[in-house]
């Protein structure tokens, strides 16, 4: 049965994975540079060994009050065409294997920011995973909505 | 198959040095038409893509070759001389050479371009073509012989260009020549050929050895690689700066020499790595003799170019972004800088005019000018076009200074030419120049004498990934700020009474008098605003040709910095030109001078509204700002202060009387005086020995106003104001917490000189006569 591996954490409480081939590395750092003018989902930059990092608070991406940046925060590293971008993250969880099986689109209740960044959702013993689509999580031009908007293309985009 | 694509790619690429050596070649023959030396070279070259075209079967690019060869040896012995035909010619065929091989390089074959015109030019400008064929008999013998016994691949090739050269070459004072010279072309060709045995025939091609070491004792290298190399030194000088910021925290003599090692060995592969990358910028230079020379052609103009500094290196994706910009500038001084030699002769200048291009290293950039002994820029006509425009306003333009106008050309849509020629003045203009530049970090400047000529000068940084930077602090971070763009620093000192000004609310301050405006960091980055007009520091910076001052916080130091380009999302806020990581470890974002300083400009030109504003207001005698308060027993009487020209105080018992009027004696004048007390209806109940007064002089006429007291000079914004249409007043207003009066100047003068404004009038009126 085809199954495949995620990255989980937590924000707000809500358990989030993401497909590990996509992610870098994990770390925490609390150093960031702000970056005046930028959209709020733009938390600040880093220095990782040289690279330079933004560091995309998901809470505001997720439609919620922004992080407090002066205490350490965990960064999930992911690549997205071919550029690193930090996703900041409340809490890391497990590497855990999922079936295919176990997925289903997002529930049509769903709905604004949340729905916007997910690709669907998989049923795991205790609780429920939404599986985020990376680029979208990573990408701070886009305003964050207040309504969930076509969802068609979301379920495409799995 | 493949091993004939590589025969190809290699006959490409040599041929296309070659080629742009012809350019060169030929347009410095046209200097010197004698020169055999000249004329063997360029005939070589051409033979040598000949005779691989042949070989690789390109019939057309033989063809073509072959005609500019015919020609070519004619000249080369002399048979006829090289005229401005002639030179035509052969550079069209240079030309149609080139096309043809870009043909054959991005479609593998010749294409359908045209060679016939070409090579009927070419023809037409063989003198004596009826020379027969057959007295070229006596040349073939020795010729053929070398080239066959040599080259053995080439052999059907290299007969060729003896047979065609020698009808050419029939004429008699040709006939010695004709034996040595074909050796040449044939030691030439070998290193095209599949055979390089060929050599040995010319030992006395000093050119050709030297050409060899060289290559010998370098390598062609991937310019990735470079690349790779290149950020990877960035790399370790930003880990370097850490450990020396590190090092120094710890005090471990050990430790600290070990860390100056590294220091030093990363300065020299920094270096050295950079040099890797470095070329001439003759590399790039070495086009325009040919641009010059095909323009100024065709402009009726005559234009010297001279070089120097042809060996300044600088990296070679520098060289390629500015290879434009220059090319722009050089097309435009030749245009438009550089009059028609008629032009010149009636200005008593020398008939043809001198182009020259200097390149040098200047504290850690290179300058690049180009400079042109032409009729300058024209700062009246510029102003006017500028206008026109609408690039400024009138009364910006008469705060500018000449040098500020001129770089008014680099405004977009700025183009001052009279007619639109096909080379220049087609609306994409040094505006393009301008952004071209400052997108590698550079800048421009352009400096001109009307009649005399005009220089442009570009400043360019050595290598595009590391700079050298001004880090500053603002709120909690730091942002570090491309070096070239700053002038100087300026430290606001608040206990010497220094101070940020305002002008209707745009923040200026007062630089050797000038008043510079000011942009505050922490209010464009739109953090919370330090409210301090002290004790903070302006980096005086320049861009768009005006120089603006940033208020920070505080200045840290200067430092070499590894610029690493922003994602979109950054790109987007526009006030950064990238991030960097600074001493400590940590980001620092790079401010991008040029948007800076246009949202400068917006605060700029509200401060210069204000001043119109004002000069309006005091031209309607309305909303005044600086008066001059004066005391008049109870009341207080407002005078514009622009309405004083001296405060006297003049002793009462030298007033005198003339009929109904008093006079004082005043600098060899007499001087009307009216006592303000009268004439608005008070008492006069100033009793002491002398009487302050306001002498207003216009024209050289003078009244004296004579007051109780001065009270104060304020400046003020005069908002509650009511109109009581008392005698002698235009009005009241609130000053200092007082009910103050607005005193009717002009009618308390005429009180004082009936005449004074009817003569006025009459000199105004003369004035206008005349």
């Amino acid at each position: 049965m085809p199954s495949r591996q995620y990255a989980t954490f937590e924000v707000a409480d809500q358990l989030f994975g993401v497909d590990v081939a996509q992610v870098q590395e994990v770390l925490r750092f609390h150093e960031y540079t702000r970056v005046p003018l930028a959209p709020t989902s733009v938390g600040g930059l880093f220095n990782l060994r040289g690279q330079v990092i933004a560091a995309v608070d998901l809470r505001v991406q997720l439609g919620l009050p922004g992080r407090d940046l002066d205490v350490p925060a965990m960064n999930v590293i992911v690549s997205v065409d071919d550029e690193w971008v930090s996703l900041l993250v409340d809490r890391i969880g497990e590497v855990i294997e999922l079936d295919d099986e176990a997925f289903e689109p997002p529930p049509d209740t769903l709905a604004g920011a949340y729905r916007n960044l997910i690709v669907g959702t998989f049923k795991l013993q205790d609780r429920l995973m939404l599986a985020l689509d990376a680029r979208r999580a990573a990408d701070t031009t886009v305003p964050v909505p207040v309504q969930h908007t076509d969802e068609g293309r979301l379920a495409h985009s799995a | 198959m493949d091993e004939l694509g590589d025969i190809i790619q290699e006959f490409l690429v040599e041929s296309h040095e070659n080629l742009d050596q012809l350019d060169r070649d030929l347009v410095a023959l046209e200097q010197d038409p004698g020169s055999r030396e000249m004329l063997s070279s360029i005939f070589r070259t051409i033979h040598t893509i000949k005779g691989t075209s042949g070989f690789l079967a390109f019939h057309r690019l033989e063809t073509v070759t072959h005609a500019g060869e015919s020609l070519l040896s004619r000249l080369r012995d002399g048979a006829q001389q090289m005229n401005p035909a002639s030179a035509d010619a052969l550079l069209a065929m240079v030309d149609t050479v080139r096309t043809l091989l870009g043909s054959i390089e991005e479609t593998g074959g010749e294409g359908d371009v045209d060679v016939e015109s070409v090579i009927a030019q070419v023809t037409a400008c063989i003198e004596d073509p009826s020379a027969p064929k057959a007295q070229a008999a006596p040349a073939k013998p020795a010729a053929p012989a070398a080239a066959e016994k040599t080259s053995a691949p080439a052999e059907e090739v290299t007969p060729e260009p003896v047979v065609d050269a020698a009808p050419e070459k029939a004429s008699a004072p040709a006939m010695v020549a004709a034996a040595e010279e074909p050796a040449a072309p044939a030691a030439e060709h070998s290193p095209v050929t599949p055979a390089p045995a060929v050599k040995e025939p010319v030992a006395e091609e000093p050119g050709q050895n030297a050409k060899r070491s060289i290559a010998d004792s370098s390598i062609r290298v991937d310019v990735d690689l470079l690349d790779t190399l290149m950020r990877l030194v960035g790399e370790l000088v930003l880990t370097r700066n850490q450990i020396v910021r590190g090092v120094s925290e710890v005090s471990d003599p050990v430790l600290a020499r070990t860390t100056q090692r590294l220091n030093l060995i990363t300065s020299e592969l920094q270096e050295s790595v950079m040099k890797t990358r470095m070329q001439p910028i003759d590399h790039i230079w070495s086009k325009l003799p040919r641009v010059v020379r095909d323009l100024s052609g065709s402009l009726g103009k005559q234009v010297k170019l001279a070089m120097e500094g042809k060996e300044t290196e600088l990296d070679r994706s520098l060289l390629e972004a500015v290879k434009d910009p220059l090319t722009h500038l050089v097309r435009n001084a030749v245009d438009h800088g550089i009059e028609t030699t008629a032009e010149r002769v009636a200005k008593g200048k020398t008939p043809h005019g001198t182009l020259t291009l200097r390149a040098a290293h200047e504290g850690g950039h290179v300058i690049v000018e180009i400079k042109d002994d032409g009729a300058g820029i024209d700062v009246e006509r510029v102003a006017q076009t500028a206008l026109d425009r609408g690039v400024v306003t009138r009364d910006q333009l008469a705060r500018m200074e000449s040098r500020e106008i001129i770089a008014l050309v680099f405004q977009p849509g700025f183009s001052t030419a009279k007619k639109v020629t096909n080379v220049s003045g087609r609306g994409v203009g040094m505006d393009v120049v301008k952004t071209n530049i400052e997108q590698i970090g550079g800048a421009v400047d352009v400096d001109s004498t009307f009649g005399v000529g005009t220089t442009w000068r570009l400043t360019i940084p050595l290598t595009l990934a590391i700079i050298q930077a001004l880090t500053v602090e603002c709120g909690a971070e730091r942002y570090a700020i491309p070096q070239v763009g700053v002038d100087e620093l300026v430290f606001v000192d608040g206990h010497s009474g220094q101070m940020i000004e305002h002008v209707s609310g745009a923040p200026v301050y007062r630089l050797r008098g000038k008043l510079l405006p000011l942009v505050r960091l922490d209010e464009t980055l739109g953090l919370p605003v330090r409210n301090s007009d002290r004790d903070v520091y302006i980096a005086v910076l320049q861009a768009d040709g005006r120089r603006f001052g940033l208020v920070v916080d505080r200045v840290l130091n200067t430092e070499e910095i590894v610029v690493k380009p922003l994602t979109g999302r950054m790109k987007d806020v526009g006030v950064y030109a990238g991030a960097t990581i600074v001493g400590d470890g940590k980001v620092a974002l790079i401010l991008d001078i040029p948007s800076l300083a246009r949202r400068s400009h917006l605060a700029a030109e509200a401060a210069e509204r204000a001043q119109v504003d004002q000069v309006d207001a005091r031209l309607r005698g309305g909303d005044i700002e600086r008066l001059l308060i004066a005391g008049i027993g109870e009341r207080r009487v407002a005078i514009p202060l622009d309405m004083v020209t001296r405060l006297e105080e003049f002793p009462v018992e030298r007033i005198e009387r003339v009929g109904s009027r008093e006079v004082v004696q005043y600098r060899d004048h007499i001087l009307p005086v009216i006592r303000l007390a009268s004439l608005l209806g008070c008492y006069d109940v100033s009793e002491g020995e002398t009487v302050p007064a306001v002498v207003y002089t216009e024209r050289g006429r003078s009244v004296a106003l004579v007051v109780e007291q001065i009270v104060d000079i304020v400046e003020d914004h005069i908002e509650s104001r009511s109109d009581l249409d008392d005698d002698g007043l235009t009005g009241s207003a609130v000053i200092q917490q007082r009910v103050t009066e607005l005193l009717d100047v002009r009618r308390a003068i005429l009180a004082a000189d009936p005449r004074f404004y009817s003569e006025m009038s009459d000199y105004n009126d003369s004035m206008v006569g005349a």
